[in-house]
């Protein structure tokens, strides 16, 4: 099919057996269900009552950043073609040119919405190769900020989501519930997003005083508002009508697209890196691995609204089994002395200068690590040379991998559902494209 | 926990399918040639590992003498495939080697569709082709990009920055 040429040349829609995969999913035998589906869809469209359009901007992905083709028979998603690319940086070629400890600054910027999981899974993987073992200290404040990480990023996509099906005061409610969670980092890392505080060897700093009545508040605060969106949404028949049957997905489907996180869990699979392959201490913590049963829109909605209150299980738990002891590990050769041992000790200063200007060195090899993140397996793949900077670094966004599910979630829905198919996948851009 | 977890058989594997695997800090790794590449992915999934997780490539071109098991021929290029087995709750690596006048390596679009977007940043990134691939069109750079960013004889560029206002250098 022709399409007229953009100024930015070839983007146009491919042949339909070439659109990722679908003919190759049905050759399969898997099935590919699609919502509302008229019967002429099967027909690839030759005459010019189909129509190119650029979604949006709707979500707040889709202000510049991300660009959804789509080809239209009247209401009908025919075809669509999620292009990215707006927003790489080339962050994986800077992590090369960055030593060990300044890695995280990197890493935390691509996910902007969870960064402490990117600075996590980058310490993780420098931990692997280093081979050390982090104090427990470490681990359970690193676990606490995770979750309260997870709470405020799930409570953005709650708020983002319904500003976008048309629950605007929704916006409002999870933008003010996030505020909270990011005044308590800001507390304790000194800033409210791109942290850099989960570093290789443990955390930036401890925890500062009244640490615990602060958790506290959000933990109190939370379960309440949680039942106010309850009533705002779930049991509100526009909403309803809006999510259920919407982008259904299945399990075969996400599994060949390697779709992963809540998307993942709405067809039925409980597959959770938390309790499926714990790192941390998350084989020490009590919770359940939310999964849906119809794959669709309000799964996908009701996982990542119940997936807020097990993260508040969580935090109670760590609350209760927070350790005494040191927050990163006193290896002299990967940890920067304290501040005032600095002024007293000629071999502190060194070190110091040491870790600052050179970085600390890494053996040689190859690993692979991943966390769940709020939005999927957040992997990194890491090899040294044995000098102090990563030879290669490289993540895997979620968001990237769960964007291609895009076009099978839409295909065949009317373009109304198609922007809450967009938001429900809950794309983070810095991270699709790095 | 009643299903075995992540950790790899404690005996460290010598063959898996007929090429050479080890384990790097832990993890299960194998290292298939090009031509088992493609008879490899469709055996693992055929093993259980239905998923494919990543795909990404690297360029050994300052590190040549990386540690690979004995009978490996280092290259260039790698390949590196990421995939889960959702069932046993085990991963496996696999490691291909490409020689850099040759940079051409099957798809597995068609068993992992998945693939399709990551093996485009794959050729995006490195300039290693997948034959039988869709679409091999650059997805993150723009179009008419010259060179594969990744590679390790990609300069960074480097922009000349000007201060306002700055004190003039005595």
């Amino acid at each position: 099919m022709t399409i007229a040429e953009t100024s930015e040349g070839a983007q146009e829609l491919l042949p339909k057996a070439r659109t990722a995969g679908v003919e190759y999913l049905r050759e399969e035998g898997s099935v590919l269900r699609i919502p509302h589906l008229p019967e002429d869809v099967e027909q690839v469209p030759t005459g010019d009552d189909t129509m190119i359009i650029n979604m949006g901007p709707q979500h707040p992905s889709t202000h510049g950043v991300l660009r959804v083709m789509m080809e239209l028979q009247g209401e009908t998603v025919l075809r669509c073609k999620p292009v990215m690319g707006y927003l790489h940086t080339g962050m994986e070629k800077t992590g090369e040119d960055l030593t060990y400890l300044q890695g995280p600054t990197n890493t935390t910027r691509m996910d902007y919405v969870s960064p402490l999981f990117n600075e996590l899974v980058f310490s993780l993987a420098t931990e692997k190769l280093l081979d050390i073992e982090i104090p427990p200290r470490a681990t359970w404040i690193r676990m606490l900020m995770c979750e309260l990480n997870r709470m405020s990023s799930q409570v953005l996509w709650l708020a983002t989501n319904g500003m976008d099906l048309g629950a605007v005061s929704m916006m409002i409610y999870g933008f003010r519930e996030r505020e909270s969670i990011l005044a308590f980092f800001e507390k304790v890392t000194g800033l409210r997003m791109n942290h850099n505080y989960i570093r290789p060897g443990g955390v930036a700093v401890d925890l500062p005083e009244g640490w615990r009545a602060d958790v506290l508040a959000i933990l109190e605060a939370f379960p309440e508002r949680l039942d106010e969106y309850d009533t705002l949404l779930t049991g509100q028949p526009i909403w309803q009508e809006r999510t259920q049957g919407v982008g259904v997905i299945t399990t075969e489907e996400c599994l060949a697209l390697g779709v992963t996180g809540p998307i993942l869990r709405s067809t039925g699979l409980d597959w959770d890196l938390r309790r499926d392959q714990p790192y941390l201490a998350y084989d020490q913590v009590d919770f359940d691995v939310i999964v849906g049963s119809y794959g669709d829109t309000f799964d996908r909605y009701a996982i990542r609204l119940n997936e807020i209150r097990e993260s508040i299980k969580i935090v109670h738990q760590i609350l209760d089994k927070m350790p005494q002891g040191d927050y990163r590990v006193q290896d002299k050769k990967v940890t920067p002395p304290p501040r005032h041992r600095i002024d007293e000790s000629m071999e502190a200063l060194i070190h110091h200068f040491k870790i600052f200007t050179e970085g600390f060195r890494v053996p040689e090899g190859e690993v692979y690590v991943a966390v769940e993140s709020p939005r999927g397996e957040l992997g990194c793949y890491m090899v040294s040379d044995g000098s102090a900077k990563p030879y290669r670094m490289h993540i895997r966004g979620p968001s990237f991998v769960n964007l291609q599910a895009l076009p099978h979630m839409i295909r065949g829905a009317l373009i109304a559902d198609a922007v809450a198919v967009i938001s429900t996948i809950d794309p983070i851009m810095g991270e699709v494209d790095r | 926990m009643d299903e075995p977890d992540a950790v790899p058989p404690e005996d460290e594997p010598a063959l898996i399918h007929g090429s050479i695997s080890s384990l790097s800090r832990g993890q299960l790794v194998v290292h298939p040639t090009r031509a088992d590449y493609i008879d490899m992915v469709g055996l693992l999934y055929d093993d259980g590992y239905r998923m494919c997780v990543d795909l990404t490539g690297a360029d050994y071109l300052m590190h040549l003498d990386r540690p690979l098991p004995a009978g490996v021929v280092p290259e260039r290029f790698e390949v590196v495939v990421n995939l889960i087995s959702t069932e046993m709750r085990r991963r496996i690596r696999v490691r291909v080697q490409l020689p850099e006048d040759d940079l051409t390596i099957p798809s597995i679009y068609r068993l992992h569709p998945g693939t399709e977007a990551m093996e485009r940043e794959t050729y995006d990134m490195f300039g290693i082709v997948f034959t039988d691939h869709p679409d091999m069109t650059r997805i993150l750079m723009p179009d008419d990009w010259e060179g594969h960013p990744l590679r390790k004889d990609f300069g960074i560029g480097r922009i000349p920055v000007q201060f306002k206002g700055a004190p003039p250098a005595r």
